[in-house]
């Protein structure tokens, strides 16, 4: 009997023949004509391939879906799109079109409403919804691009890449497509003989493409002093005391939004005047928020590592290089997947804000209409179970951990804490505490296998309101848990459900405070306490060195 | 949008009367709202007008103010709040600076 000998490198035989069919297009190196993309998408990507579009909540290569757009359907369809976002309007054009069918992602912001209706008419199949890390693991393991269209700053024609401080998910993506012999395309705003310096090596890369314009890149992570209420400045002062210094928190990351701007702004004041400089916040994994400029001048972070770069602040970040990871050309690098990293296992605090919290303590940004997916809070909002190294804070919320007994017997162990920054009615009166998330709804109004959960109960500690603080960790029974949830959720239809009793005794064991419990005075909660009070004063406390985007400059 | 009027009347168990004899906090910008206190002589009562453009949280508003006059135990005055949608969390918040800051001001 004879057999025929197996192939074992029929990745690198199919790469051999892409390379080949793309020849044409190839000028000096790997350079390729901005208007020869369209053809040689053509060429190199196959029907049903898995398909990357490098983009995430900041950078896009926006060029690059513009072209995937363009293709040929009889040449290119049915592929499967597997990437971070989807959050330009081609990421979701291209099913339109028939180009792609299928897709596995992480984040849609803008593009949410309209990703649902897609689900709905059939026009995409949605594989799963995931967080960053798990999508970034997947990429090694059964979800690996065949092609990707990536995102840089400057090339050489061998295909060297710098990305700015804008590094993100490039490193992750290229690695993972580039190792399993599949084809990696950069679109850079310019082609240079000799790049600043080298976060991607060419000979990861296949094609380089000067795009007719800079990429887009959404100044996500910048909020304006000015509109900072006063409930949010309470909320703030309550974590500030009642959990920051409480806990002796030094290792943290803050979320996107208002309320954290809020505590990054109190910092140098009432944090300062509580005598907490030195013995909180030190070390931060998160953007460069601008907000966070006065209390880095003021010296209170040590060190800064970031997901990636925020519009405006390149230079003032450069100049603070003791506190950012600055690379040898002088400028930052962020990178998306070591952050989230961090957000796992190094920090011992993460905050944020969300659009609902359940009577149970979950939470979701889903709304029934809406399938905007996760991004990496996940990843910050849990307690990562492979943790081993303690910190008192770790160690201090462990200790409280109502559960403790039950789940571990008499063995210390830490506990990391995940607070939860809620308003009980936003505008338009819509309550933050409900009796089922919207997420229930939408997954069974998009036949999702799981409703889309930020962060679960069984992992969040802390729910900061203008009520005051539940440490829920120190719960014993889902009992106490709902009705510290309850104490908690003000004249929201869960929060009237409330027994002024049982919240005596809640407070009475130290499962809620309210602001005068914690000693603050409601008073004091007004704008004077803010370090920075519009933008202006936070470029006039970076020395000039920040430079917002147009749409925040309004002097 | 037309503007609706609601009125309530709180009885304080140890009535602590209003010190100012007239006093105004907030401005009537979207999501707040102002408040107006006169002192008059309730018998210990507190009288509250609400002018809203907010429908369907008449009971929230009573909840949000009679919790304001139990923490404070605030009495004979008679409180006009003109409100542009300020959220239950707004209310009590300016409310309570604002009792407390009169109480300051008078000491």
């Amino acid at each position: 009997m004879t057999t025929e000998p197996k192939i074992w490198n029929t990745l690198e035989r199919d790469y051999r023949e892409r390379l080949e069919a793309a020849r044409p297009y190839v000028m000096d190196g790997k350079v390729v004509e901005a208007g020869d993309t369209v053809k040689l998408l053509e060429a190199v990507v196959r029907p049903g391939d898995k398909v990357n579009i490098e983009g995430d909540n900041q950078k896009q290569a926006d060029f690059l879906a513009q072209c995937l757009c363009e293709v040929d359907t009889d040449k290119v369809h049915d592929l499967h799109m597997v990437q971070s976002v989807l959050s330009i309007p081609a990421h979701l054009d291209i099913f339109d079109k028939g180009i792609a069918k299928k897709v596995d992602f992480s984040f849609s912001g803008p593009q949410a409403g309209r990703l649902a209706e897609y689900v709905r008419d059939g026009k995409i199949e949605l594989g799963a919804i995931h967080t960053y890390l798990e999508l970034y693991g997947r990429y090694f393991v059964d979800l690996t691009p065949r092609v990707a269209l990536c995102v840089g700053v400057s090339a050489d024609k061998n295909g060297n890449i710098y990305t700015g401080f804008n590094t993100e998910d490039t490193p992750v993506i290229a690695e993972a497509v580039k190792f399993r012999q599949g084809i990696v395309i950069v679109q850079v705003n310019e082609i240079v003989d000799e790049v600043p310096r080298v976060d991607i090596p060419g000979d990861w890369v296949d094609f380089v493409i000067q795009a007719p314009r800079p990429f887009y890149i959404e100044p996500l992570f910048t909020r304006d002093p000015a509109l900072i209420t006063d409930s949010q400045i309470l909320r703030a002062m309550m974590v500030i005391k009642g959990i920051y210094g409480e806990y002796g928190i030094q290792r943290l990351n803050h979320g996107i939004g208002f309320d954290t701007a809020a505590i990054e702004l109190l910092l140098p004041t009432y944090g300062e005047e509580l005598g907490l400089k030195g013995k909180i916040c030190s070390y931060f994994v998160t953007n460069p928020h601008p907000t966070l400029i006065p209390a880095i001048e003021s010296g209170w972070v040590k060190s800064m590592h970031c997901f990636g770069g925020e519009a405006g602040m390149a230079e003032y970040v450069q100049a603070r290089s003791d506190v950012f990871f600055i690379g040898p050309d002088g400028s930052m690098r962020s990178n998306r997947d070591f952050a989230q990293t961090a957000g796992h296992y190094a920090l011992d605090l993460f905050i944020g804000g969300t659009l609902q919290i359940d009577k149970y303590g979950n939470s979701s940004t889903a709304t029934a209409s809406r399938i905007a997916g996760f991004g990496g809070a996940p990843n910050m909002g849990c307690d990562a179970k492979g943790r081993r190294h303690a910190t008192p804070g770790w160690m201090k919320c462990g200790e409280e951990y109502g559960m403790h007994d039950e789940l571990v017997g008499d063995l210390p162990r830490g506990k990391r804490l995940v607070v939860q920054l809620q308003e009980t009615f936003r505008e338009k009166m819509a309550p933050g505490f409900v009796d089922k998330l919207d997420a229930v709804a939408l997954a069974e109004n998009a036949g999702l296998d799981l409703p889309p959960v930020m962060i679960y109960s069984d992992d969040l500690t802390h729910v900061v309101t203008e009520e005051g603080i539940a440490y829920l960790h120190k719960c014993t029974s889902m009992a106490d848990r709902m009705a510290a949830i309850r104490a908690v959720a003000g004249f929201t239809e869960v929060g009237m459900a409330e027994d002024p009793a049982e919240t005596a005794s809640l407070r009475e064991r130290g499962i809620f405070k309210t602001p005068a419990d914690l000693g603050i005075d409601v008073r004091r909660a007004n704008r004077d306490l803010l370090a920075a009070k519009s933008v202006k004063d936070l470029v006039n406390w970076s020395g000039g060195l920040y430079n917002p985007p147009a749409k925040f400059r309004n002097w | 949008m037309a503007l609706r009027e609601l009125n309530f009347t709180f009885t304080p168990e140890d009535p602590r009367p209003f010190p100012l004899g007239w006093s105004h906090r907030g401005v009537v910008g979207s999501g707040d709202m102002e408040v107006m206190f006169e002192q008059a002589d309730l018998g210990g009562q507190v009288q509250v007008k609400v002018c809203t453009p907010v429908v369907g949280f008449d009971e929230v508003w009573e909840r949000v103010l009679d919790r304001c006059i139990k923490e404070s135990q605030v009495s004979d005055v008679s409180i006009e709040i003109n409100d542009n949608n300020a959220t239950p969390v707004v209310v009590a918040m300016r409310m309570r600076q604002a009792i407390e800051e009169a109480r300051k001001e008078a000491e």
